[in-house]
């Protein structure tokens, strides 16, 4: 399968990523050349194979729920681009 | 002093030949010096690295130091480290100061190591080139007109340039494996799960795991000791115990029993360096080990299995990356849609992209079971091909690369030809299971290496078995000619 131009253009909005109308050939190209290497996947049969999440088949494991970090707001805080009174701060999204 | 292992530095500081105050200054000193060459560094930590050499040297003082107490170390720059920039080899983290340490550095600050600094790297440790650093390129120790691999590329670099002992790296498809054979230097990239991944910055968590690298299989064991182990932080760590490394570095490998398996050994590869891994076995035959080929049959489809599934979780775990709450913002966004587009757009470089759009499209609507499930399917048969050839053998032998170190530039071009660079390493992460490389001789005058991988959790035979083989061969101490003084 092929991508197009519109396709990567619903790629990159999807990743949420902005592409300038000039990358757009540079990327359909590289990412159809991608394709091509991973669609060799398609030729074998995995019929009745149990995919592999974990290389060892582990489950998450699950501990007593007790509160165990103090509050490190401020801390945390201190490499965000912009907070104000300990909240993080983002253009307006609700007139 | 710059061309003492770990073992033998500190030796040196418990004879009390110099201080750790006097080593850290010079190798300070020294990375100041040379590093413009090879730009294996991304950040120097000069003052935090003396303050805590001072306090190593304390420590000895009142005969409390430990094995690692006052020993030099760089961190593989995705390794969070409080008051030091973390800056992931990206744009995007150019400014990012993490508020606390990674487990594995915080295990080694404890055991009283020195951190010099932070060491270069491919962005979000993507590439096997270190081309696609934000810092720029790393060069070759060996022939500076050439890669040190990737993605860890700076800390077997600085290695190589006996600009510090040891380094830290990750290995998500063979970033710690690749680099060490093309800078010479030795590589261990443990089992999945053996050393906790909190406070490294995720690429793709099913396969990420740190190791060390180092200029011997005995530093290896020493700092993988204190490295490992199970992490109330990281649910995904193991929680099996430790054994003691050192203890059986010098178990003897008479009836070693190692599986070649046929299709690394298969037309492709630099002839040179097939023959240099051949010499090695017979190295290995010498000191009473048996050899036997094996088959991997599905080889060649973990280069595509791997290439959907890991940028699948890279598009998962970079999506962090939305300028609300650390990194790069990009300036005055009309909207939030905006916001985040932009400041990915200004804040990744290409291949970040590239990787993110492709695991975007692998997971999309529609193509989940086509590529994704079939992914996953195609992992356990490859897991399932190891698992049955080390029923049979205790180790597995093969080169790291196909090719030596590649000149700047010349794969950087297409994407696809760069990810074959992988064939021989990236099995291992879908499998989960440990491998270590060791320089085994030269294909001209650039370094190989010697793949050994073993069983779940058997770090302690790889290092027996490399460090055995470090006995009896002395290419592990070959520094590049040309370094510059000392």
């Amino acid at each position: 399968m092929s991508l197009d131009r519109s396709d990567v253009e619903r790629i990159a909005h999807l990743a949420r990523i902005a592409i300038d109308e000039h990358e757009v050939p540079e990327y359909t190209e590289s990412l159809n050349s991608i394709l091509t290497l991973i669609d060799q996947l398609q030729s074998t049969s995995t019929e009745g194979v149990e995919p592999l999440a974990h290389p060892m088949d582990a489950v998450q494991r699950l501990r007593v729920d007790e509160v165990t970090e103090p509050n490190q707001r401020e801390q945390l805080q201190a490499c965000a681009p912009a907070v104000e009174e300990g909240l993080f701060l983002v253009p307006k999204v609700i007139e | 002093m710059f061309n003492l292992t770990l073992s033998e530095l500190s030796q040196a500081l418990s004879r009390g030949d110099f201080s750790s105050l006097e080593l850290t200054q010079a190798l300070l000193d020294r990375i100041q010096r040379l590093d413009t060459t090879y730009n294996s560094f991304i950040t120097l930590s000069e003052e935090q690295a003396l303050e805590q050499a001072k306090a190593a040297d304390a420590l000895r003082a009142a005969g409390k130091a430990t094995a690692l107490t006052g020993l030099p170390i760089a961190h593989k720059d995705l390794f969070c480290t409080q008051g030091i920039r973390t800056s992931c080899g990206s744009k995007m983290l150019d400014n990012f100061v993490s508020p606390y340490n990674a487990t594995l550095v915080e295990r080694l600050n404890q055991a009283g190591m020195v951190t010099l600094g932070k060491t270069n790297m491919d962005e979000f440790a993507m590439g096997s080139s270190n081309e696609s650093s934000y810092y720029g390129s790393v060069k070759n120790p060996w022939d500076t007109d050439r890669v040190p691999g990737g993605s860890s590329g700076g800390s077997a670099a600085a290695v190589a340039a006996r600009l510090v002992p040891a380094t830290t790296g990750s290995d998500t498809g063979g970033s710690i494996r690749q680099p060490a054979a093309l800078c010479g230097i030795t590589g261990l990239k443990p089992t999945y799960g053996r050393i906790s991944r909190y406070g490294m910055i995720a690429y793709a968590s099913s396969f990420d795991q740190a190791g060390p690298m180092t200029r011997s299989a005995e530093d290896a064991a020493l700092l993988l000791q204190a490295m490992a182990g199970e992490d109330p932080l990281d649910s995904t760590c193991s929680t099996q115990a430790v054994p003691d490394y050192s203890a059986t570095l010098n178990d003897s490998l008479a009836g070693l029993r190692i599986g070649l398996p046929k299709e690394y050994f298969a037309e492709g590869t630099d002839p040179q360096i097939l023959q240099r891994v051949r010499e090695a076995i017979s190295e290995f035959e010498k000191l009473g080990a048996s050899v036997k080929e094996i088959s991997l049959p599905n080889t060649q489809l973990s280069i595509p299995a791997y290439y959907i599934l890991a940028p699948a979780e890279a598009s998962s775990n970079l999506s962090r990356f939305d300028g609300v709450r650390y990194g790069h913002r990009c300036a005055s966004p009309k909207d939030l849609e905006d916001l985040y587009k932009r400041t990915r757009a200004e804040g990744f470089g290409p291949e970040v992209k590239r990787r993110i759009m492709v695991g975007t499209y692998a997971l999309s609507e529609g193509f989940y079971d086509a590529y994704y499930r079939k992914a996953q399917q195609i992992r356990r048969v490859i897991q399932q091909d190891f698992v049955a050839a080390l029923n049979e053998v205790d180790v597995i032998m093969a080169p790291v690369t196909p090719c030596s170190a590649f000149r700047l530039g010349e794969k950087n071009s297409d994407p696809v030809s760069m990810y074959m660079e992988d064939i021989f390493t990236l099995s291992l992460n879908l499998a989960g299971l440990p491998g270590i490389s060791i320089p085994c001789g030269f294909a001209d005058h650039l370094p190989v290496g010697l793949q050994i991988i073993g069983n779940y959790f058997a770090e302690g035979k790889l290092l027996n078995v490399a460090h055995q083989y470090q006995q009896v061969t002395a290419w592990h101490t070959q520094a590049p000619a040309n370094l510059s003084e000392g």
